[in-house]
C-alpha cells in the first residue's frame, strides 16, 4: 500500500468532513450553546461542588461533541449518493474511517478548549497538570469520535435511523458513567457498572489534570481509552467491510 | 498492457446472482459499451470494477494493477462516474473538482489551472462559484464528469453518464468522452442507449442475466442477426399478413400503416412484394430496405438468453 497516498486520503477527507459537516453556523453554534444548556442544566441552583463538577462537565461536551456529527456523515452519504463516488476515489475504508473521525475529534477539541477557557477565565479553576489535559482532551476527543465512527456503521440510507441509535448508546454511557459522582465513593456494582463506560475514564483523567484528585493512575485511565479506540476501530472497519461485501 | 481485464467474476446477493463468472479484456485505447436490461449486471460489474464492491469470486485489474489487493494504486488509475453518483451539493462546482483533485494528490497552481479548464469545456465557468444545491441535474452530472477527468485519468469508467440528461448536456457529456478518449484515455461506458453506443463505442459488450452473451464491434454484431434484415412497405388498402406467404419471408410484422417484412434476401422480398402488389392490384405507397440495427441484435440477444 502507498502510504503517501493513503496519508493524503485521510487528510482530504477530514477537510471534506470539516468544510461540509463541522463548519457549518448551526453546528458551531449549536456546539458553543450545548455546553451553556448543559452548564444551567446540571450545575445552577444545584449546589454542587465545582472541583467535582467541573471535570464531569468537561467529559461531557467532548463526549458530545465529538460524537455528535460522525454518525450522521456515512448514512447521509448514502442518501445523497456521495458515498459510492467517494468510495471510487484512491481511498480506502481505513481512510474514510479514520478521516471521519479525526474531524469529530478536531471539533471536539476545538468546542471543548474554547470552553474550558472561557470557564477557567469565568470560573477561576485549578489546573494542576496542563500536558495532561491536553493528552486527555486528545484522547477522549479520539475515544468519542471512534465512537460516532463506529455508530455511522451500521447499514443505512436514513440519517434518523442512526439518530435514535446513537440517542441509544449514547445516553446510557453517560447514565453509567456517573460523572458527576465521585468515583471514590462508589463500591460493588456501582463502581463495576462506571467501569462499563469509556467517560468513567475521560472523566477521570481530567480529574488529574485539574484537581489532582483521580482514582485510577493517569495512564491506566489513557491505556483503556487506547483499546475503547482501537475496539471501535476495528468494529467500524468489519461492519463496513461487510457492508462493501454485501453491497449497501 | 490491458486497460481493464476482469476475470471470472462473480457475485451473488442473497439467492439472486447478480453476476455470473464475467470476463471482460479492454485493450487500451477503444471506448468499450456495455449494453444490457435493468438489472442484467451491468451496474454490479462496474462498482466491482471501481472497487465500490467485493466480488464473491474473481479478479478486476486496472492496467495490470489488482483492485481487490491494491486499490489505492488502481483507483489512481481511472476515474469514475458511478450510476447516480452525485456530487457535494454543499460545495461549489469548483470546490467539488478542487477537492477531487487533492485526492489524486494534484498541486495547488495545477488544480486550479485543471479545474479553469474544465468548468470552461464543460460549459460551467459562471456558475463555478455556485452550491451545487442550486444546479440542474444535467449540471450536476457535468460537474460529476469534471471530477472524473480532473486528474487525465488513463481509464475513465462511467455507468449510464448520459440518462435522464437534456440534448446540450448529453452532447456535451459524449463530446468529453471522445475527447477523453482521444487524448489517450481508456473508455468503459454503460448506457441504455443503443445509438449512443453505437456511435461512440469501438467494441461493445452486451450482458443479460449476470452472463455476457456477445461481444464484439458494434458491425459484427449486427452482422450476428442477418436474418433481421426486412423490406418496410406499405400499400394504399389495408391487407391482410397472408398476403406475404414467400419462402424466403421469415417473418412479417405490423408497425402501424406499415409491414416490416423480415427476410434473409431483401432484393428478392421486393421482387416478390412487387408482384404480390400487381397481382391483388394493390399500389405500393412506399418499400424501403433496411440493414440490421444494433437495437435489432440488442433484442434478439437478450429476449432468447
Amino acid at each position: 500500500m502507498d502510504l503517501k497516498v493513503f496519508l493524503r486520503s485521510i487528510l482530504v477527507i477530514t477537510e471534506k468532513n470539516m468544510r461540509i459537516y463541522y463548519f457549518k453556523g448551526p453546528v458551531v453554534v449549536f456546539g458553543l450553546l450545548f455546553p451553556l444548556i448543559m452548564f444551567l442544566t446540571f450545575f445552577i441552583g444545584r449546589n454542587l461542588d465545582l472541583v467535582l463538577f467541573f471535570p464531569g462537565f468537561l467529559g461531557m461536551m467532548l463526549f458530545f461533541t465529538a460524537s455528535s456529527v460522525g454518525p450522521l456523515i456515512t448514512p447521509w452519504e448514502k442518501r445523497e449518493k456521495t458515498y459510492e463516488r467517494l468510495i471510487s476515489l484512491p481511498v480506502i475504508l481505513e481512510s474514510i474511517i479514520i478521516g471521519d473521525l479525526l474531524a469529530g475529534a478536531i471539533f471536539g477539541v476545538a468546542i471543548t478548549t474554547i470552553v474550558f477557557v472561557i470557564c477557567a477565565l469565568l470560573l477561576h479553576l485549578a489546573l494542576v497538570n496542563t500536558a495532561l489535559l491536553a493528552v486527555s482532551m486528545i484522547l477522549g476527543s479520539i475515544t468519542f469520535a471512534a465512537l460516532g465512527t463506529l455508530l455511522a456503521s451500521p447499514t443505512t440510507d436514513n440519517p434518523s435511523n442512526i439518530m435514535m441509535l446513537s440517542s441509544l448508546i449514547r445516553l446510557p454511557l453517560i447514565f453509567v458513567s456517573g460523572i458527576f459522582i465521585p468515583l471514590g465513593q462508589l463500591v460493588g456494582w456501582e463502581r463495576t457498572l462506571t467501569s462499563l463506560s469509556p467517560l468513567t475514564y475521560l472523566v477521570d483523567l481530567f480529574h488529574a489534570a485539574l484537581n489532582g484528585d483521580a482514582v485510577y493512575p493517569p495512564w491506566i485511565d489513557a491505556m483503556v481509552l487506547l483499546a475503547v479506540i482501537l475496539v471501535f476501530i476495528v468494529c467500524a472497519k468489519v461492519i463496513q467491510k461487510r457492508n462493501l461485501v454485501k453491497g449497501i | 498492457m490491458n486497460a481493464i481485464e476482469a476475470k471470472n467474476l462473480h457475485k451473488s446477493f442473497g439467492p439472486v446472482t447478480a453476476v455470473d463468472n464475467v470476463s471482460i479484456t479492454i485493450p487500451e485505447g477503444g471506448i468499450f459499451g456495455f449494453l444490457g436490461p435493468n438489472g442484467a449486471g451491468k451496474t454490479t460489474v462496474i462498482r466491482m470494477l471501481t472497487g465500490v464492491l467485493i466480488p464473491d469470486a474473481g479478479s478486476a485489474l486496472i492496467l495490470g494493477t489488482d483492485v481487490n489487493r491494491d486499490p489505492l494504486t488502481a483507483k489512481l488509475k481511472m476515474g469514475v462516474i458511478p450510476e447516480n453518483g452525485t456530487v457535494y451539493s454543499d460545495l461549489t462546482a469548483e470546490q467539488n473538482i478542487l477537492l477531487t483533485a487533492k485526492f489524486y494528490g494534484i498541486d495547488r497552481m495545477e488544480r486550479n489551472k485543471r479545474a479553469g479548464e474544465i468548468l470552461g469545456r464543460l460549459g460551467l465557468t459562471e456558475r463555478k462559484d455556485d452550491l451545487v444545491r442550486t444546479f440542474s441535474k444535467g449540471m450536476r452530472q457535468r460537474i460529476s464528469i469534471a471530477c472524473a477527468i480532473v486528474h487525465a485519468p488513463p481509464v475513465l469508467i462511467l455507468d449510464e453518464p448520459t440518462t435522464g440528461l437534456d440534448v446540450f448536456s448529453r452532447r456535451l457529456v459524449i463530446d468529453t468522452v471522445r475527447h477523453m478518449n482521444s487524448h489517450g484515455s481508456t473508455v468503459l461506458l454503460t448506457t441504455h442507449n443503443i445509438e449512443e453506443a453505437n456511435a461512440l463505442c469501438t467494441t461493445i459488450s452486451i450482458i443479460n442475466k449476470g452472463n455476457i452473451i456477445a461481444t464484439g464491434s458494434p458491425e459484427k454484431l449486427k452482422k450476428t442477426f442477418d436474418t433481421s434484415r426486412y423490406v418496410e412497405v406499405s400499400f394504399d388498402q389495408r391487407v391482410e399478413q397472408d398476403v406475404f406467404s414467400a419462402p424466403w419471408i421469415e417473418r412479417v410484422e405490423s408497425w402501424g400503416e406499415k409491414w416490416r417484412v423480415y427476410t434473409n434476401d431483401p432484393d428478392r422480398a421486393v421482387k416478390s412484394i412487387s408482384s404480390l402488389a400487381e397481382r391483388d392490384q394493390l399500389t405500393i405507397v412506399s418499400i424501403a430496405t433496411s440493414n440490421p440495427t444494433l437495437e435489432e441484435a440488442f433484442v434478439r440477444l437478450t429476449a432468447g438468453a
